[in-house]
């Protein structure tokens, strides 16, 4: 069995560690005996959308975020679009979520459009929220999600996606409306830093399955030894309440 | 401004009775309350004038370097010595030099002042320094700063506020850095700097890596050479921006483990070899700086020599330390505060070019999220840890501690690190014992902490009485 990974923009947007998700991903795929491959993928590649499993997508600076906007406009946007109706799964993170929206606007300057995946939109703000935070997801079997955010977008869903979890600690999607992230489908977007996924191993695990399952079927995920994780994890959420 | 020298000296005295550690930040907000120009007022009395440096890293070793080659040229400085580089720091520094009625001493000579990157612009205005020093620009606790763009943004509206008559030393290999000689409205003279020699590179950029897109046109750079994350020699094939010839160039650099370096410079003065008593290609950077910064300043290459090879390192930055008993067991500790300069500890401890095996490299890392370690502990995933895994040296004892221990030995595993080699502990005592514990006979302890962690480790083993001193005293 093997895994295909995309690494959208790794040198433009790649900011805060995000990626670990990558690590944490291939490693408990590989632990399992799935052979993984990561490509990286950036400004003018092309994607085709039945080729990988899954996508992760991070954060960048401002700068960044506009030469990225402009390169999804080109031939990605569709292609992405078009993997996520078939099944691929894409996991994205503060700027790599907001581009996956509509559009991001800036206070003076005109909209960074995104590709429209998610029925969400981000308004730039004067508050920056960052802290640990904890997240009560509603995905079956994940739980309590620990991280950290930092970011002053402020994301608004509408009826064509949902949130990814309910937001305990922290600002969440926009400080106002209690919720974090969004799901579309496998598509998931979130304001989760950390890494997101070495110390949240039962949502990479969910992710892992998803992936697989796209041209695998169903797969039963060998356990492992979460001891470290869930050591990471407990740690991470007993600081969380601490410093709230 | 009586008031506002006297007001901050009870303070910083308070501070030290109360044993709230080394007292570098209070007197300088006391004494800025009081009267808010006080930092102009005093450092203006500086005869020879002042010098600033700022940038990520190596800022408190630079000064540090700097400060021992004026001592040197008999220009005794004024200086933040602490690393306390925000603006009330320096007011603390100040305050604390000044006689009750506010004038200097006429045994300062000159002044030497570090500067937190964020706090830049503001203390450039109050100093107005005659040469400023831009080390670098890292990522480094983004979540107190925002993000880089951000601090570059604000540096270039301040820079303009150099006078004709000052200098802006710049560091040619870092590709945003180097770009600051094309601000719009500069005045000062420029200087740069860089290392020439290419033996010790890196074949890929690090994940750590930030200034990768050319500064002026946004396109992905080239590198003839990478030395030290993104400092390297570059260049821009769409636009055509590419590394300045430095001015005060390392033409041959010979790195000496964990010890020592030496490094030949060129400088429009001349040629001058000099032994640094500090390890990594890093110090070699600092030290370049430092020769840059001086030379500026108008400081004799012969000066500079002797000040830079008789200085050591920095508090806490590499430390040496003899643990008691007679197994001739030692510590080194060294700070790791972002990806790159823990990438660049792990590159001293673990080399690559380096044929020969060397005896196990027990480890003990110590990872805070205080305010002044960065709260976000997300780096840790930008620091190429699988080195350990990958590296011909072998990894002895490995104990993590501190308050994000368990998010340290998780991101070991993920590196590929055997989890039986993990000894995870967050209290310091119980850890440095278990470390110790663990140590053969004729070892080193590699200890690796973040910020308060190590300061807090140094005052356990001041406890211990293992050092001499838990504060800055020096």
């Amino acid at each position: 069995m093997d895994l295909r990974i995309a690494f959208l923009y790794p040198e433009l947007m790649n900011i805060y560690g995000d990626r670990g998700n990558i690590l944490a991903l291939s490693r408990r795929a590989k632990w399992r005996g799935i052979d993984v491959s990561v490509d990286r993928v950036s400004v003018g590649d092309t994607i085709d959308p039945d080729y990988y499993d899954f996508y992760f997508f991070g954060g960048g600076q401002d700068k960044q975020q506009i030469t990225v906007s402009q390169d999804l406009q080109g031939q990605k946007k569709d292609a992405l679009k078009e993997a996520v109706e078939r099944g691929a799964v894409i996991l994205s993170v503060c700027g790599g979520y907001q581009m996956l929206g509509d559009y991001y606007r800036p206070f003076d300057d005109d909209d960074l459009p995104g590709i429209g995946l998610f029925d969400a939109h981000t308004d730039a703000s004067n508050t920056r929220y960052i802290g640990n935070v904890l997240v009560d997801c509603v995905l079956p079997g994940v739980g309590t999600i620990v991280a950290f955010e930092n970011h002053s977008g402020r994301t608004f869903l509408g009826p064509g996606c949902k949130p990814l979890g309910k937001s305990l600690v922290g600002g969440g999607n926009n400080g106002q409306d209690g919720t974090e992230g969004a799901i579309y489908r496998n598509a998931y977007g979130c304001y989760l830093h950390g890494s997101l996924l070495p110390k949240n191993p039962r949502f990479a695990d969910l992710l892992l399955t998803q992936a697989l399952a796209r041209r695998h079927g169903p797969v039963e995920l060998k356990p492992l030894d979460d001891t470290l994780e869930l050591l990471a994890h407990a740690s991470a959420t007993e600081r969380t309440r601490a410093t709230k | 401004m009586a008031a506002a020298v006297s007001a901050g000296k009870v303070s910083a005295l308070a501070t030290r009775l109360l044993g709230r550690g080394g007292g570098t930040a209070l007197p300088g907000l006391v004494a800025q309350k009081v009267y808010p120009g006080v930092l102009r007022a005093i450092t203006a009395q500086l005869p020879g004038g002042s010098l600033m440096v700022s940038g990520t890293n190596g800022k408190t070793t630079t000064a540090r370097m700097i400060g021992s080659i004026l001592d040197a040229a008999g220009l005794t400085p004024l200086h933040n010595r602490s690393g306390s580089n925000l603006e009330r720091g320096l007011i603390s520094t100040v305050v604390g030099a000044a006689k009750p009625g506010g004038r200097l001493p006429n045994s300062y000579r000159s002044g030497l002042f570090e500067v937190d990157e964020a706090a830049m612009p503001a203390v450039l205005g109050a100093v107005r320094p005659r040469v400023l020093l831009l080390n670098n620009l890292f990522r480094d606790q983004l979540d107190r700063y925002g993000e880089l763009d951000a601090i570059y943004s604000k540096w270039r509206a301040a820079l303009p506020r150099l006078s004709p008559e000052s200098t802006l030393v710049l560091n040619a290999d870092d590709p945003a850095i180097a770009a600051l000689s094309t601000t719009r409205g500069l005045r000062a003279k420029l200087v740069t700097f860089g290392i020439e020699d290419e033996h010790y590179t890196l074949g890929e950029l690090p994940h750590a890596a930030d200034s990768i897109s050319c500064p002026r046109c946004n396109s992905r750079l080239q590198y003839g050479a990478i030395l030290l994350s993104h400092l390297g020699h570059w260049r821009c094939t769409n636009c055509g921006l590419s590394r300045p010839r430095p001015d005060v160039a390392a033409t041959r650099v010979v790195l000496n483990g964990t010890e020592s370096s030496l490094v030949q410079v060129s400088t429009h003065a001349g040629e001058v070899d000099i032994k640094l008593q500090v390890p990594g290609l890093y110090n070699v950077y600092n030290a370049l700086a430092a020769v840059a910064a001086t030379l500026a300043f108008g400081v004799s290459v012969e000066h500079i020599k002797a000040g830079l090879e008789s200085f050591s390192a920095a508090f806490g930055r590499i430390e040496r330390i003899t643990i008691p008993g007679d197994g001739g067991r030692n510590m080194l500790m060294a700070l790791v505060k972002n990806p790159v300069g823990f990438n660049e500890v792990l590159r001293m401890l673990f080399p690559v070019d380096d044929a020969e095996v060397g005896s196990p490299r027990n480890l003990l890392i110590i990872i805070n999220d205080l305010i002044a370690d960065g709260r976000d502990v997300s780096w840790l995933w930008d620091v190429d840890f699988e080195v350990l895994v990958t590296s011909q040296h072998p990894l002895g004892n490995l104990h993590v501690a501190g308050i994000r221990a368990a998010d340290m030995a998780n991101r070991l595993k993920y590196a590929g690190v055997d989890t039986a080699l993990i000894t995870c502990d967050t209290s310091l005592d119980g850890a440095l014992d278990a470390a110790v514990g663990a140590l053969p006979a004729g070892q080193t302890l590699y200890v690796l902490p973040t910020y308060t962690a190590m300061l807090a480790f140094r005052k356990l083993l001041h406890n211990r009485g293992w050092v001499q001193s838990q504060f800055w005293e020096d």
